[in-house]
């Protein structure tokens, strides 16, 4: 065994034998250079922060439901954000609404969700040894830290964090006049940014490159695992998009502290006249939303990618229509880049604009619509099995329906003048972006927790886990439709101070108490998940008899994670249930020539090919061997 | 109170699952099951599915009908009544999508469910399939955007000439509005001109300036075409007025206009609402601090001759403070205190 050496697509040469390297703990968890480790700190990071993210929304959603309530008690954690009488101070309400979003979107769908499978499964499914830079990779996880640390910091200043919303939109996020969250909290938010942009390219750089170049031999780009498509395409996304908020956030920064008019013009503020003229703040809108709304396709490919393994997977059956899913992915990954605008529909922009993005955005909601049909038949006449993972997945196909369909609203200006920045927009994207990649997360770490972790969840826990967070979010979510149709816009301490929002009290509270008890299931699955690490059942080595080539490795993979030669490949990911074949399921290493009965006749004709390939693999294996001996 | 009953409540929960996880374990190790593809659960769930397409779909039901007139909000402008309509067009399409989708997406776990006997059919692909549902989405989507393209670009054009001007400037956190008097042109403002005593930076150095007058609630008059200028004096704020399904942002340093038809007097909708209480509103929909919550104004809807009696009793800004124009050089001055007496 121990002669058995790299072969020639090693990751990193030749230092990777076998035998485990002789790591210390500072090299194994914490500086680790080890994709499924680096992997494995995005997931907790990011589920520490999900923690937090939810319980902030807990606090505002006390105040939106239970408007009355004394909050006394929250005092020794808040200190001053609550008021004398036992309210919430309003403008703390913006802080939390404010870091909620950026928690979510970034520190948690971003970085917990790419960061963790993209790195965790990129070399696992395409046959590598590592990612093309272990030293990046590491620096991306450290620089995401160091980003969570500063926004973490920002939680406890005496101003505040951030409080102008999750885009923050210049001159409220310029101006420390506007309100205090604008001053330190402000700048310690750009800083974070800033540091989780560096860690969001380096990181995309990456699994670009390793997807690209690092393929194990017959992993052509047609036999991937559409998994791996979704990251890489989210990867390119990303790569293309983050810069921009990046240019945005610098002139903003240049804007708050070397005087200059980017975003700023004609301000009177804090009784005096500001300085600034000739900047526009639709100019910053225009920057954020180029990245703002690839952002949410960034959130939510991976998130599409993991549950069309699961599902394939889970019925027992390919994915439906393998091409037209890449297809799909294609458009929307191009398509994402040009819709941004339909954002800004009454933002003062020029109408002529507004129609062009109206007509763009609703192209892309085509490709959105094929994939939806796709999921549907491949469930259909299937042999479905509902792991925890297969049920997350269908959840997320529910949600993504749901959300996708009030796009078509949104998207179509003359209807959007009215639901701009109501409720109707918040359930639109917590289902479409927040929930769909959410439980695309979970049901991810529920599929590969077993290669993760050696060990399985528990699939009981797993299916109170689904039925309550899957009923829970719509019973939070969906309600919120009615509210936004009423017009009650977002972003609202109260509501009660105008006649046309003051109701629907019954309501707001009904949804609050659904958002505790969702959360609450939540600990079910922490429970699980940390419980199932160190005394789960021990997994067997292809736990849901799987096609894919991280099933391949042993039970603990080292660093390198073959300890031989890496498979090669013969067919694609979705062989299940081939006609003639004996078991349900083909992995990816059986050559073709070994299942003679179950072949198409396209595939019959790739045996000769196929042969010759096998060849070369001996004739390197003998050469290596002789090689060590 | 409420948080000793939360934590309780969570200790419950959390004791109680602690037990059914340590019992179901052991009773499924001594069964055997764990080595099984799919357990009794696999029924459960598939079970679960269908129960709650049914459940959920009686919720929808019942409360989008029970609710229908309090969601949907009465509406007073010509072009709202347009969006309205493709808002349920929309409504309508999307909601059979909703519905065929979800039943599959439902169904197909009950029907499908895992048996050991049985193998899922190989059906890798379709190209006619594909084909066929990219191009009817295409198609009903294209035909759902031509109809909101044309109502945008009605909304958007230009204001018709004969518009009623209103000035609505947003700041925090309030709106100020200014009426461009009987000339209906409103003066030129400057921001470094304001203060207290001029909050919007009026420029009282134009002589358009002088007949301008502001206004504790915005009058209009049904049935003739208004044109709100918006701007802003520090942040972004949003002119919301839900009744006339009217939004437009506020931004500093770039005016926005919103033109738009009332269809019924504030007096009507009272009577029609049976409501004798009901008034049009303005909120802002930009978050702008800390009173963003709290930035209302009332919109009066008034039959046209009454707009113009109101419109002749309105005192403009020199009139009511005269000290705005003390320092203006000695013609326009002139000129304005004959705009001054003659409203006295
Ligand atoms: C069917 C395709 C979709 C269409 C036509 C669509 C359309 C829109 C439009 C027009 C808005 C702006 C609404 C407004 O602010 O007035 C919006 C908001 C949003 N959408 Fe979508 N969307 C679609 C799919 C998605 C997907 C797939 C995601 C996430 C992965 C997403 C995430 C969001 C987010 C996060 C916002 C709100 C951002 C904010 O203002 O804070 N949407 N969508
Ligand atoms: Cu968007
Ligand atoms: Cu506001």
């Amino acid at each position: 065994m121990a002669t058995a050496h790299t072969a020639t697509h090693s990751a990193t040469g030749h230092d990777h034998h076998d035998h485990e390297h002789h790591d210390n703990f500072i090299t194994k968890y914490i500086f680790t250079t080890d994709h499924k480790m680096i992997g494995k700190q995005f997931l907790v990071t990011g589920m520490f922060w999900a923690i937090i993210g939810g319980l902030l929304s807990l606090i505002f959603r006390l105040q939106l439901g239970f408007p009355d309530m004394k909050l006394e008690w929250l005092r020794p954690v808040l200190g001053g954000w609550i008021t004398p009488d036992g309210a919430l101070d309003p403008e703390f309400y913006l802080a939390l609404v404010t870091m909620h979003g950026t928690i979510m979107v970034f520190f948690v769908l971003t970085a917990g969700l790419s960061g963790t499978f993209s790195n965790f499964l990129i070399p696992l499914q395409i046959g590598a040894r590592d990612m093309a830079s272990g030293f990046m990779n590491m620096l991306s996880y450290w620089l995401f830290f160091v980003s969570s640390v500063i926004m973490f910091i920002s939680l406890f200043i005496e101003t505040g964090p951030a409080s102008g919303g999750w885009v923050v939109y210049p001159p409220l996020s310029a101006l420390e006049q506007a309100m205090p969250g604008s001053g330190l909290g402000m700048t310690l938010w750009l800083v974070a940014m800033t540091f989780f942009i560096a860690s969001s390219l380096l990181g995309g750089i990456n699994y670009i490159t390793t997807v690209i170049n690092l393929r194990t031999k017959g992993m052509s780009f047609s036999r991937l695992p559409l998994t791996i498509w979704a990251f890489f395409l989210t990867a390119i996304i990303g790569l293309l998009s983050f810069p921009v908020l990046f240019s945005a956030a610098l002139l903003l920064v240049f804007d708050r502290s070397f005087g200059t008019s980017f975003y700023l013009s004609d301000i009177y503020i804090g009784g005096e006249a500001l300085p600034n003229t000739g900047g526009s703040p639709v100019l910053y809108q225009h920057l954020f939303w180029f990245l703002g709304h690839p952002e949410v396709y960034i959130v939510l490919l991976p998130a599409l990618g993991i549950t069309s393994e699961i599902i394939a997977t889970n019925s027992r059956k390919p994915i439906f229509g393998y091409k037209a899913m890449i297809i799909s992915m294609l458009g929307i990954t191009i398509l994402s880049f040009v819709v941004w605008a339909h954002h800004m529909f009454v933002s003062g922009m020029n109408p002529f604009l507004g129609s062009i993005f109206m007509f763009l955005t609703l192209i892309i909601a085509i490709p959105s619509a094929v994939k939806v049909f796709n999921y549907l038949t491949t469930l259909w006449r299937g042999n479905l099995v509902f792991t925890p993972g297969m049920l997350f997945s269908i959840g997320l196909v529910s949600f993504f329906i749901s959300g996708g369909l009030t796009g078509i609203f949104l998207g179509n200006s003359a209807i959007d003048i009215q639901l701009h920045d109501t409720y109707f927009v918040v359930a639109h994207f917590h289902l479409v972006m927040g929930s769909a990649s959410f439980f695309g997360m979970v049901a991810g770490i529920y599929h590969w927790f077993p290669k993760m972790f050696g060990r399985m969840m528990d699939a009981r826990l797993g299916y109170v886990h689904f039925w309550l967070t899957f009923i829970g979010v719509y019973m939070v979510f969906f309600p919120m439709h009615y509210i936004g149709i009423a017009g009650f816009p977002r972003r609202y301490y109260s509501w009660t101070g105008f006649e046309f929002s003051n109701m629907y009290t019954d309501l707001n509270m009904f949804v609050s108490a659904a958002a505790i008890i969702t959360f609450a299931a939540q600990f079910i699955f922490l429970f699980n998940f940390f419980y199932s690490m160190f005394r789960g059942r021990v997994a067997s080595l292809n736990p849901w008899r799987s096609n894919t080539l991280e099933w391949t490795t042993p039970l603990h993979p080292g660093h390198g994670n073959w300890p031989g030669e890496i498979p090669a490949v013969y067919r694609w990911p979705y062989d299940y249930s081939k006609p003639g074949a004996k078991e349900d399921f083909i992995p990816q290493t059986v050559p073709l020539s070994a299942t003679p009965e179950s072949n198409l006749p396209h595939e019959q004709e790739l045996v000769k090919l196929e042969k010759e390939i096998i060849a070369d693999e001996e004739t390197d294996l003998v050469a290596n061997e002789s090689k060590e001996s | 109170m409420y948080g000793f009953l939360i934590a309780v409540g969570i200790l419950l929960l959390l004791s109680i699952i602690w037990m059914v996880y340590r019992i179901q374990t052991l009773v499924s190790v001594v069964k055997g099951s764990d080595k099984k593809i799919a357990t009794g659960s696999n029924k459960v769930n598939a079970i679960m599915f269908v129960l709650f397409l049914v459940g959920a779909t009686v919720l929808m039901f019942w409360y989008s009908i029970k609710e229908f007139d309090n969601y949907n909000l009465p509406v007073a402008s010509e072009h709202g009544v347009i969006t309205d309509e493709l808002f349920w067009i929309t409504m309508a399409v999307t909601g059979i999508v909703f519905i065929i989708t979800h039943v599959l997406l439902f169904w197909f776990p009950y029907k499908y469910q895992y048996k050991e006997d049985r193998k899922a059919s190989f059906y890798p692909e379709n190209n006619k399939l594909e084909l066929i549902w990219t191009t009817v989405p295409a198609v009903v989507l294209a035909l759902l955007v031509i109809g909101g393209w044309r109502a945008w670009s009605d909304i958007t054009a230009p204001a018709p000439e004969n518009s009623h001007v209103v000035e609505i400037m947003g700041y925090q956190f309030a709106w100020e509005v200014r009426y461009p008097g009987m000339d209906n042109v409103l003066g030129e403002h400057d921001y470094r001109l304001i203060n207290s005593s001029n909050i919007s930076g009026v420029d009282f150095s134009d002589k358009n300036a002088l007949d301008d007058f502001s206004s504790p609630v915005v009058v209009i008059p049904k049935g003739e075409p208004v044109l709100f200028k918006i701007r802003a004096r520090d942040v972004l704020h949003s002119v919301f007025a839900p009744h006339m399904r009217l939004k437009m942002d506020a931004v500093p340093g770039m005016p926005t206009r919103f033109w738009f038809t009332a269809t019924k007097t504030t007096e009507e909708m009272r009577a029609e609402l049976n409501d004798p209480e009901f008034v049009y509103e303005i909120a802002c929909t930009e978050i702008c601090g800390r009173g963003h919550f709290s930035m209302r104004k009332e919109i009066r809807v008034v039959e046209p001759e009454e707009y113009r009696k109101w419109l002749a009793d309105q005192k403009p800004y020199i009139v009511n403070n005269p000290a705005l124009v003390a320092d203006l050089p000695a013609e326009l001055k002139e000129l304005a205190e004959i705009t001054i007496s003659e409203y006295k």
